[in-house]
């Protein structure tokens, strides 16, 4: 069954049905609701909330909980997350899974509290130091953040490596209808032959991320990239819409922005302008041959725009998928402004140099016109606004 | 498609993001898709505060839209932030408890609902927004008044049920106020 619920909190449920026990963050907007739903629901689990005294220690205390094989998270915006950058990099060091929310705002610096996407290269190839990565997951419904959430706690057992899941602050704080898959919730413990879970009767484990033989570090440096190209291999998602191809113009946008563009494919479509939208699922492993398939289905000289709440760095990615082959452009904002379908398809017109065939908006009805309409009614153009009723209703004008 | 939206804006407290919620439950309850996304800036009681409503047959692409079909303004501020965005031919619901000055748009449906009077009628003067509510349905029936009324019942339980007769009746003090209004203008 379907129920309504806010993003932030979607993903709380989300978590406690992957079979997360602990639950260890900071409040930060716009991702509070996430820890509030958790510090109710935890318990309920027979699982433990901590909230700590600063973004630094929820990390370090994620690193314990993941170190003895529990299945833990934290979640944060974006300046947190800047916190939480030392504490990942020792996480993916020593191979061990867990999951952390990044619900981005407007930066940098402390910045506001709206979304944004500009963490975008923050996630992807920042946050702490050295050769490490993480999987990152980009939900664009309030329903794709719950299933990326429960994939992230999968992900991170399957391949020992942190998975973030990153969204922005509209996704955190609407409401949409969601369901959850199943009843059962995970297991509590990660499936594991490495968790210090006390080595009676069994040889020792050590967590560890300290190497300082040269050649000992580099074989632990070879066999992380080994494993982040088997997820870059076996991984990747993404989606396209608009159809399969002959479009005049690619967009890719990921998120939220997405969703919007969506809106603005289906815009233009009414006009005759053909418009796909690449949208990457993973941001990182990013789905480069993928997008590259998508921009061979542009018409030949079309462009590709990137469209995204920052001032561009998803369109960084973007230019390497197309090597020169296609002229990318940007449609970047920033500051907590997210564009409209409008803007997005204004830009696509000028880019297309279509401005001048703009035709002026359709007026849409108030009323969907979904509610059945009796013969009367239809009769005298008035919709009747109840199901199996004599006509006692449509004798209410309706305009 | 078929898509409808409405904003609904308010000073904090004024509880549009509450009947906001209502809402989307009673169209998600009907089959519809939803999307409920409200403002979240600092905001503070007595400060603005707004949501809109997406309701669809399809899957929501874009929670925000520029131009609503729908609005419903609680206070002046917003009135004169959202009434010149709503599209020609759409539906602007005025508490005119607290705003006395017109919408300005002769090409939009407007109608001036005195939401505090008719919440004293229902029992409160607390219920205001659901009178507003009230009247957005009874010039769009966009979704059936009974659906809205199981929504508040569901909203509304444990210490709260006690709030649900005050809100119902609120709810149907400005259903019948919109549905007399809409039937009484020339078409």
């Amino acid at each position: 069954m379907k129920v309504l619920m806010k993003g932030n909190e979607a993903l709380g449920e989300a978590a406690i049905r992957a079979g997360c026990v602990h639950f260890f963050g900071y409040p930060i907007t716009p991702q509070t609701e996430v820890p509030e739903y958790l510090v109710k629901r935890l318990p309920e689990v027979g699982g433990a909330f901590v909230q700590a005294e600063s973004e630094i220690a929820a990390i370090h205390m994620v690193f314990g909980a993941a170190g003895v094989g529990i299945k833990a998270m934290t979640s944060s915006s974006s300046p947190g997350i800047s916190l939480m950058a030392e504490g990942l990099s020792y996480i993916a060091a020593c191979e061990l899974p867990c999951v952390i929310i990044n619900i981005m705002r407007a930066g940098p610096g402390l910045g506001g509290i709206l979304p944004s996407q500009s963490d975008y290269l923050q996630a992807t190839k920042g946050h702490g130091h050295g050769d490490y990565q993480l999987i990152v997951l980009a939900p664009s419904t309030v329903q794709e953040a719950v299933d990326l959430m429960i994939l992230a706690f999968e992900l991170a057992e399957k391949y020992r490596n942190p998975v973030m899941v990153c969204a922005d602050g509209m996704i955190g704080q609407m409401m949409e209808p969601v369901e959850f898959p199943g009843e059962g919730r995970g297991d509590p413990l990660n499936d594991n032959e490495w968790a210090l879970t006390g080595c009676e009767g069994r040889p020792r484990r050590i967590v560890n991320s300290l190497y300082l033989t040269p050649e000992v570090l580099q074989e632990h440096n070879i066999k992380l990239k080994k494993k982040y190209d088997l997820v870059a291999q076996k991984e990747k998602r993404w989606e396209v819409y608009g159809g399969v191809g002959n479009f005049d113009l690619l967009l890719v946008a990921f998120g939220t922005m997405a969703r919007i563009c969506k809106s603005a494919v289906d815009q233009l479509k009414q006009e005759g302008i053909r418009v796909g939208l690449f949208r990457p699922i993973t941001l990182n492993p990013f789905p480069i041959e993928a997008c590259r398939g998508a921009m061979d289905g542009i018409v030949p000289d079309g462009p590709v725009l990137t469209v995204e709440m920052s001032m561009g760095q998803l369109v960084q990615d973007v230019k390497l998928a197309a090597e020169g082959s296609r002229s990318v452009q940007l449609h970047g904002t920033a500051g907590g402004i997210v564009p409209s379908p409008d803007q997005v398809a204004e830009r696509v017109r000028e880019l297309l140099g279509k401005a001048e065939e703009k035709r002026p908006a359709e007026v849409l009805p108030v009323n969907p016109g979904w509610l059945p309409v009796c013969e009367q009614a239809q009769a005298d153009g008035v919709p009747c606004s109840e199901v199996g009723r004599d006509c006692e209703i449509c004798e209410r004008a309706y305009h | 498609m078929a898509t409808t939206e409405v904003v609904m804006a308010g000073f904090g407290g004024q509880g549009m993001l509450l009947v906001g919620k209502v809402l989307a439950e009673a169209s998600l309850q009907f089959g519809k898709e939803v999307s409920w996304l409200p403002s979240y800036g600092p905001e503070m009681r007595g400060g603005t505060a707004n949501v809109i409503v997406r309701i669809s047959t399809e899957p929501i692409g874009s929670p925000v839209v520029e131009n609503p079909r729908g609005l419903m303004v609680m206070n002046l501020p917003s009135l004169e932030k959202f009434a010149p965005r709503v599209q020609s031919g759409g539906v602007i619901i005025v508490n005119s408890s607290l705003i006395d000055r017109d919408a300005e748009r002769e090409d939009c449906i407007v109608l001036r609902v005195p939401a505090r009077e008719l919440a004293r009628e229902a029992g409160s003067d607390r219920a205001a927004n659901f009178v507003m509510l009230g009247a957005y349905i009874g010039a769009t029936e966009v979704v059936p008044a009974e659906a809205i009324e199981e929504a508040i019942t569901r909203e509304f339980t444990g210490d709260k049920k006690k709030f649900v007769p005050v809100n119902t009746q609120a709810f149907r003090n400005g259903l019948e106020q919109a549905r007399k209004a809409v039937e009484g203008s020339p078409s």
